[in-house]
């Protein structure tokens, strides 16, 4: 079992590699946005210090999302994605290694590129922290949630555009408990709770997230 | 002995004539359950000492709040039953209940606007139940989008019914979650939780309110379920004769 | 041990076909047969349990597919029209990679001597990108050699393939057969298969 969900990962990751392009451009998605708002907002060192949870974390579940379309769509257009329905490995084991695949491209290094960013908001270095933190604990279930809206929009027209429609809503939690846990930290509250909330939210999203977005895939090669 | 009726209507050709019959009964007693809540609301409870004439829009606020969140519940559970027996109803149900729900949320968010600006001074408050009543909207928003994006029904159908469960999984998340981040940023704004004791008069007067909303719910759920299964059969033997019978 | 009964299927509005059955035993070989849009492809894909027929069953060794499932997909080898390769793997990756995900074991040599038999050895480390339309499909029948499940359902194998090639596929379908294996495929072009029992079902006849 452990087996075929590392063997997808390895397998993703190599096709990810293959194609680094892709990565990079959801890495300078980040960076542009988190710099679009100081320009939009002005350079007060007090507001930006505010804002900066918020916006971060926005700009990287935007980047988080912006990627999910490729999740499933590549093997779909090859082929590749009857094959995995046809395996006798349980489907969503195999999604769940994509899931993790899709992490470890998304929101391991949006994460490592967080405090890079908060440095430009003028956070605390124990903000900074916590912020990396969050966004290591957090974008597993953006990335968990987002693939069951990637199997339910997948192959259809404007596939993109439904799919954040979808997926967006369903984000919020994990917006609210990782800016706010930034938030606290900023506010001499302590992350502590809402770290755990976090946690939470990612144990369920990529526990019981891959077997819908399985089940969304089935439907959608019907 | 209950199951086989069930499942002899949850074919579309015998629950179409049911629904038609239906139909009229609940639009009678959506007329006579809202114009006793309206008159109850309107003439017979009496201005709020705080607030004055402003808050009469509760007996449409709240209802409309009721039936948007419980409207999801039902869908869902449409949902899950079409996945779990492949009834083609089950779907066409879920379908039609979808746009009455995002009609109460929007209703709910228009009325709580217009309440709130008198109220608080502002059109919009971001309260735990607002903000949670404008994710709903999304909810539904994106449930209508996907269904409509997809041009085979059934995975259509499917589709949605998956979006529909995990949706109604996430919503008490989303509740909580957006209560917690209200508590936590509540600073300046105004307490919403602590509403005035009710008059029993007023208790009434939104219950009626409700009732009206549920048999009109009902009402255009079945009208649009029976446009839906018209529709999607119209290929079928049941359907050309009874649009025979129709056209004489 | 491959049964359908009565099947029916409903694209969109369009009843493909209905009533279509037939019994496969091991060893034989079910040519399936009809005019563009019949739903050659539609039956292939419900014969897989990829989707389900409006009406009627399939049965795999007596059992129903859809309460087999898992075992049902271990018997089973599906070629589609897609040739599902990675072009960013090479197509000693692809090999290795699609029986990994088919939950396969398959060694370096077995699939360098399957690449062998379609011609690729000397490409085996170029990524599938460089390669043309017919040496992909090369790359996705090369899954064939090496591949021991009894039951294959194959759409449009021959397809963009050369004389050559052809005869060769065909041959490995023969001995497939001989085995003990069985077949179900769609193509356009007569094929000559060297095999004993030969059915066909032509659809929207």
């Amino acid at each position: 079992m452990l087996q075929i969900v590392s063997y997808t990962i390895a397998r993703d990751l190599r096709l990810a590699l293959r194609r680094p392009a892709d990565l990079v451009s959801v890495l300078f998605f980040f960076i542009i946005v988190a710099s679009l708002f100081p320009l939009g907002v002005g350079p007060e060192a007090d507001l930006l210090r505010q804002l900066a949870p918020g916006v971060l974390w926005v700009g990287a579940l935007l980047a988080t999302m912006l990627s999910l379309p490729r999740l499933f769509a590549d093997d779909h257009r090859d082929g590749t994605l009857e094959q995995l329905a046809l395996s006798p490995n349980p489907l969503g084991l195999m999604v769940l290694g994509k899931v993790i695949a899709h992490w470890l491209v998304s929101g391991l290094p949006l994460a490592l590129l967080a405090p890079v960013l908060g440095l430009q908001f003028d956070l605390p270095a124990d903000a900074l922290w916590v912020l990396t933190f969050s966004i290591l604990l957090g974008t597993p279930a953006l990335s968990g949630i987002g693939a069951i809206g990637a199997g339910l929009t997948l192959g259809l027209r404007g596939g993109g555009v439904l799919l954040s429609l979808l997926v967006l809503p369903l984000y919020i939690p994990v917006l609210i408990f990782g800016a706010g846990a930034v938030d606290a930290t900023v506010s001499g509250l302590g992350p502590g709770a809402h770290l755990s909330l976090l946690a939470a939210l990612t144990i369920g999203g990529v526990a019981f997230a891959p077997w819908a977005a399985a089940a969304a895939l089935k439907i959608a090669l019907e | 002995m209950s199951m086989i009726n069930w499942f002899k209507f949850s074919a579309p050709s015998t629950f179409y004539p049911l629904a038609g019959r239906l139909i009229p009964v609940f639009w009678a007693l959506f007329a006579i359950l809202a114009l006793a809540g309206l008159w109850v609301g309107f003439f017979v409870a009496p201005t709020d000492f705080q607030q004055g004439e402003g808050y009469r829009i509760i007996f449409i606020h709240v209802g409309a709040s009721w039936m948007s969140m419980f409207t999801y519940l039902v869908m869902a559970f449409w949902a899950g039953m079409g996945l779990a027996f492949n009834t083609r109803l089950s779907g066409m149900m879920a379908s039609a209940l979808a746009p009455t729900g995002a009609l109460f949320a929007f209703i709910s968010l228009w009325t709580g606007a217009l309440w709130g600006k008198p109220m608080w001074g502002a059109w919009w408050v971001w309260d735990a139940r607002l903000t949670s009543e404008l994710i709903l909207l999304f909810l539904y928003i994106g449930f209508i989008a996907l269904t409509h994006a997809i041009d085979d029904t059934r995975r259509a159908d499917k589709a949605g019914a998956i979006l529909a469960l995990v949706g109604v999984v996430n919503v008490p998340i989303i509740y909580f979650s957006v209560k917690w981040w209200n508590t936590l940023h509540q600073g300046a704004s105004v307490s919403l939780t602590k509403a005035p004791a009710m008059a029993s008069i007023m208790l009434w007067g939104m219950l009626l309110c409700a009732l009206a909303m549920w048999m009109y719910s009902l009402a255009v759920a079945l009208m649009r379920v029976r446009v839906i299964i018209l529709e999607r059969e119209r290929h079928t033997d049941w359907v050309k004769e009874l649009l025979a019978k129709r056209s004489q | 041990m491959l049964e359908a009964e009565n099947l029916e299927c409903i694209r969109g509005e369009r009843r493909l076909f209905h009533g279509v059955g037939f019994r496969l035993e091991a060893g034989e070989l079910l040519f399936l047969q009809g005019r563009n849009g019949a739903g050659k492809t539609s039956l292939l894909r419900m014969l897989c349990g990829l989707s389900l027929p409006e009406s009627g069953e399939i049965r795999w060794k007596g059992e129903p597919i859809r309460k087999l499932s898992d075992d049902f997909r271990s018997d089973l080898c599906y070629l589609g029209h897609l040739n599902a390769i990675k072009e960013e793997l090479t197509p000693l990756e692809n090999l290795l990679s699609s029986a990994r995900l088919a939950g396969e074991t398959l060694s370096d040599d077995d699939a360098l001597d399957a690449l062998e038999q379609v011609g690729l050895l000397g490409r085996e480390d170029l990524a599938c990108r460089y390669l043309s339309q017919g040496q992909k499909r090369r790359v996705a029948l090369a899954r064939l050699v090496p591949e021991r499940r009894p039951l294959w359902i194959l759409d449009e194998p021959f397809v963009a393939l050369d004389v050559n090639a052809v005869a060769w596929l065909a041959g490995l379908i023969g001995a497939h057969l001989q085995r003990g294996g069985l077949a179900v495929m769609t193509t356009h072009q007569p094929v000559d298969i060297p095999a004993g029992q030969i059915r066909e079902l032509r659809l929207g006849a």
